[in-house]
């Protein structure tokens, strides 16, 4: 739902904010339909949040966070509009915020996760900067997410949860250390999450089925090669024919 | 959903539920409509608190109650600046984010708008403190608290040591402490960067934090906080000096000019253009920037220095590569009557520095001679190219031709320049090492602990690398055996991380195997009858069969023209960049899962017989290289391929974009592609059109 200033927010009347921005891009990137939206409208919002620093506000209220500026670049990288923001200033801040494990937080200085890990290798792949990490030293970090139950955390010393097979994995994927897991193991741990009575899929088994964890453990299966799915791209989070269409369509 | 449990509602709750959504649907559209004509009175801010009581997440809800503090504070700026009353509105700002907290003590809206409401500088930051230590008491890992600790101790002021004395305490409470050993780290990263250059210093901190976190290490072994620290502290431990480690050619040698086309192996082939370029190679013991022809020197008779541009072979950091290199041309008027000497000065200029902030001071040289070959200007145009054949028995092990005058010149090379060694590092680093290699087998003679495996093998890895940089050891030997053994050890005890030790391990091989010359020896062998007309004979390295999953530090290969790593579990060829010479390659039966794995090869310019069969390209619907290579995606190549001229070949640039990347710079003679799922005839044709150069493609004759 757009708001005069060119971004989307979360549903009709609701202020607009870069996250449902680029859920709103890549709703309509899946159905082809990016040409609906005012392009230069829509990367002016923004592009018009970047700060000083190269880092991303997440809205008018200056909120920053390596979130956004994964959504910043990822929008604008599927508008074709990346030449809006200054690209190297939002890598250096995002180098800024990587850790002396290997991670990345949501600011310099903040602990690693695997939510803001997921969002910085992203960055840093879309704009062709990965060989800015540590792979062996991040993918040590995010391998021993790995439990002995097979499921995968996000930070040492806190239980798995279905969410991070999206968030880990892509990450693995991205810097290539994904054979560093037991993908087996994982596959059988997403699976015992679904609710096999009435659909759906939980953070972990027998916890309660919500959207958000089904889309995690189905992307998560994709990403494992698990059979009957369509592939999925680690740094956009489409299917992987979209993003071709989009990258190398006439 | 995180912490309910899942049970099919009975009648009842279903029924309350849905009341429950219709509640709070009302409350949302009455919130909206208060938003939107932006009314701020007192009931009005009640409905939103209301809100944001119950879904927290309900952002709008968030910007809605900071419009309403400053439409306040506008008001009362035009009259008098009560500080009373702006206090009493932020303290209820507080007070809503404090239930809202409770509701969802990870709301990010939540710990943001506290934020906002300090950073206005009314609040108490005292108060906030309190706060804080009071949550941080129930959850010591909620990273928002941490965060928000950060923000409220730079508005105070307060000092990283007294910080650090913080993170102490919270450990000392629980060692498993994740949260308070990462703060811990980036507050000493922090004064060392202070405190500046006093090494004396740093080194006395570094020593101290080894013994705290011995302490968690001992109590419990298994907890993983302690040893990622402990890492770091390696890590820092061993910060040294960049230097450099070999080149090509190597000093002291003198060469027939080895050509970029491969004219060596192939005399018969029409080269591609008349220059006569020969590569310069420089391998630094680390990756540094800074490279260029100030402060890396060439004086030759025939070449300006002016005119050389040293290219980084491997992006890595900012520019940093390990590897740097430069063509060199022979000008036309160069013949085989005359050596050509050329002088290279490393490091003239302290300029060159590595990602870790330290320079380059120790200035090497390298000084070697060219001579050109009187068979230069014969290529007699459109022989036949003899295939190029991997069997066993087109090789003769290095014993049969001990005597071969140019086996022993290549042998020759393999001696690194002396004078690198000395100053670079440090006798405090092996002092430590040494110590903590120590601890650590305490510790595994009454635990069997995995990371503290991981951590011997490492440490004993950085242990050996601190002794080939020649620092004075104790006669302390390297035992790759038993570095070896540990892997092994690992692979058994935690098999779900199996392919990250083999991974390691494949370094550990490789060093071991290029440790000494006595031991690449053993995997030298002679293609070629030293009686055939054809081929000069040539000396390959044979490192197939040996389970090797990745390539690693080449420094000690850089003369290597042909290289067999068939038969191993190779998925990266991440290295190869820096091997020049390579004419020949071998990589087949390996776990090479796409084309974009191969973009190492891109910079070797010698290329012409490459062997990728039995792989697995084609088989995989994720590419994990895709990231790491450049590609539309990832805004790293331009969008002018001509790709058109290949169109009529049925290929789809969708599907092939990465041959068409990978394959339209390489000028190879013979290609085998075969046992790939890829493979098919379109591919096949695409293939001779995109390298007019190909003659032998799976055994098939161009014509």
């Amino acid at each position: 739902m757009s708001v005069c200033a060119g971004g989307f927010g979360g549903n009709i009347g609701h202020d607009p904010h870069l996250l449902y921005t680029l859920s709103a891009i890549q709703v309509l990137a899946l159905f082809d339909k990016i040409e609906v939206l005012d392009i230069e409208k829509v990367s002016n919002y923004i592009a018009g949040l970047q700060n000083e620093d190269g880092s991303f506000s997440g809205d008018m209220w200056g909120e920053v966070d390596t979130r956004f500026s994964y959504i910043a670049i990822c929008s604008l990288a599927l508008l074709h509009q990346l030449d809006k923001i200054n690209v190297e200033k939002a890598v250096k801040y995002i180098l800024s915020c990587q850790n002396l494990d290997g991670g990345f937080g949501c600011t310099p200085g903040a602990e690693s996760h695997a939510g803001q890990i997921f969002c910085c290798v992203g960055a840093l792949a879309i704009t062709g900067s990965l060989h800015h990490v540590d792979e062996d030293l991040l993918g040590w970090w995010l391998c021993e997410r790995q439990v002995k139950s097979g499921g995968l955390n996000g930070r040492p010393e806190k239980l798995p949860d279905v969410c991070y097979s999206w968030w880990v994995l892509s990450s693995l994927i991205m810097i290539d250390r994904v054979h560093w897991i037991d993908k087996e193991k994982l596959v059988k741990f997403i699976l015992d999450c679904q609710d096999k009575e009435n659909g759906g899929i939980s953070d972990r088994p027998d916890d309660a089925v919500d959207v958000f964890h089904t889309y995690f453990g189905v992307a998560g299966l994709s990403l494992l090669e698990y059979p009957g799915l369509k592939a999925i791209d680690p740094a956009y989070a489409l299917p992987v024919d979209v993003i071709n269409r989009i990258f190398l369509g006439n | 959903m995180h912490g309910i449990y899942r049970k099919t509602p009975s009648q009842d709750e279903q029924e309350a539920s849905a009341l429950k959504a219709i509640e709070l649907r009302d409350l949302q559209s009455q919130f909206l409509h208060l938003h939107h004509n932006k009314i701020y009175t007192k009931e009005a801010l009640e409905t939103s608190a209301k809100l944001l009581e119950v879904n927290p997440e309900h952002y709008t809800g968030w910007n809605y109650r900071k419009l309403a503090v400053q439409h306040f504070l506008n008001h009362q700026s035009e009259t008098e600046a009560d500080s009373e009353s702006i206090q009493s509105v932020l303290n209820e700002e507080l007070k809503v984010v404090e239930n809202a907290l409770k509701k969802n003590f990870k709301s990010y809206g939540a710990w943001y708008h506290r934020k906002w409401v300090l950073s206005k500088g009314h609040s108490s930051t005292d108060n906030e403190l309190r706060l804080l230590v009071k949550f941080q008491k129930l959850d010591s890992r909620n990273f928002n608290a941490w965060n928000y600790r950060r923000f409220i101790t730079m508005l105070k002021k307060i000092s990283d040591e007294e910080e650090l004395q913080y993170t102490t305490d919270m450990i000392y409470d629980n060692f498993s402490n994740y949260s308070a050993w990462h703060n811990r780290s980036v507050l000493l990263s922090h004064l060392f960067e202070k405190r500046g250059e006093r090494q004396s210093h740093k080194e006395s901190v570094l020593e101290e934090e080894f013994e705290f976190v011995r302490n968690a290490l001992f109590t419990d072994p298994d907890d993983q906080s302690g040893w990622f620290y402990h890492l770091w502290l390696l890590d820092q431990t061993v910060k040294l000096e960049p230097f450099l480690l070999s080149s090509w050619p190597p000093h002291g040698s003198s060469r027939s000019v080895d050509y970029l086309d491969g004219r060596n192996l192939f005399p018969s082939m029409h080269s591609l253009s008349k220059d006569r370029m020969f590569p310069l190679v420089l391998y630094f013991s680390e990756p540094v920037e800074g490279v260029n022809s100030s402060t890396v020197t060439i004086e030759c008779e025939y070449y300006a220095n002016e005119d050389v541009i040293w290219r980084p072979l491997s992006a890595n950091k900012f520019g940093f590569s390990q590897v740097w290199f430069t063509y060199l041309n022979l000008p036309d008027e160069v013949h085989s009557l005359k050596d050509c000497h050329v002088k290279v000065f490393v490091a003239q200029f302290p300029d060159i520095v590595s990602s870790s902030g330290f320079s380059c001071s120790q200035t090497s040289h390298i000084v070697f001679s060219l001579c050109v070959p009187s068979h230069d200007r014969e290529h007699a145009e459109g022989q036949t190219v003899p295939r190029f054949s991997w069997k066993d028995k087109e090789f003769y092990s290095h014993a049969t031709q001990s005597h071969d005058a140019s086996l022993l010149r290549s042998l020759h090379q393999l001696k690194i320049a002396e004078e690198s060694k000395s100053k670079a590092a440090s006798d405090w680093s092996m002092k430590i090492i040494s110590n903590e290699i120590a601890h650590c087998r305490e510790l595994l003679s009454s635990t069997n602990c995995k990371i503290g495996k991981l951590t011997l093998a490492r440490l004993l890895m950085a242990q050996n690398k601190l002794i080939s940089y020649g620092i004075p050891n104790d006669g302390i030997e390297v035992h790759y055996e038993e570095i070896l053994g540990l892997y092994h050890d690992l692979m058994k005890l935690d098999p779900v991380h199996i392919c990250c030790y083999e991974d390691e391990s494949s370094l550990v091989l490789l060093k071991q195997v290029t440790s000494s010359m006595e031991s690449i020896l053993r995997y030298c062998y002679q293609y070629g009858d030293s009686t055939s007309p054809r081929m000069y004979p040539c000396l390959c390295l044979r490192l197939n069969g040996l389970s090797l999953s990745q390539i690693g530090s080449v420094e000690r290969l850089l003369w290597i023209q042909m290289l067999d790593l068939s038969h191993n579990k190779i998925r990266s060829i991440e290295g190869l960049e820096a091997l020049q010479l390579l004419s020949c390659l071998n990589l087949s039966n390996n776990k090479i899962c796409s084309f974009t794995a191969l973009e190492p090869l891109r910079s070797l310019k010698s290329l012409k017989v490459l062997n990728i069969s039995y792989n697995e390209i084609g088989a995989h619907a994720v590419n994990t290289r895709r990231y790491l290579c450049s590609s539309p995606m990832t805004h790293t190549v331009e969008n002018d391929w001509n790709f058109k001229e290949f169109t009529n070949s049925g290929v789809k640039l969708t599907n092939h974009w990465d041959v068409f990347f990978i394959f339209r710079d390489l000028n190879l003679i013979q290609l085998d592609i075969m046992g790939n799922a890829v493979v098919n005839d379109q591919l096949k044709s695409f293939l001779f059109k995109l390298m007019p150069s190909l003659k032998w493609l799976d055994g098939e004759n161009r014509n």
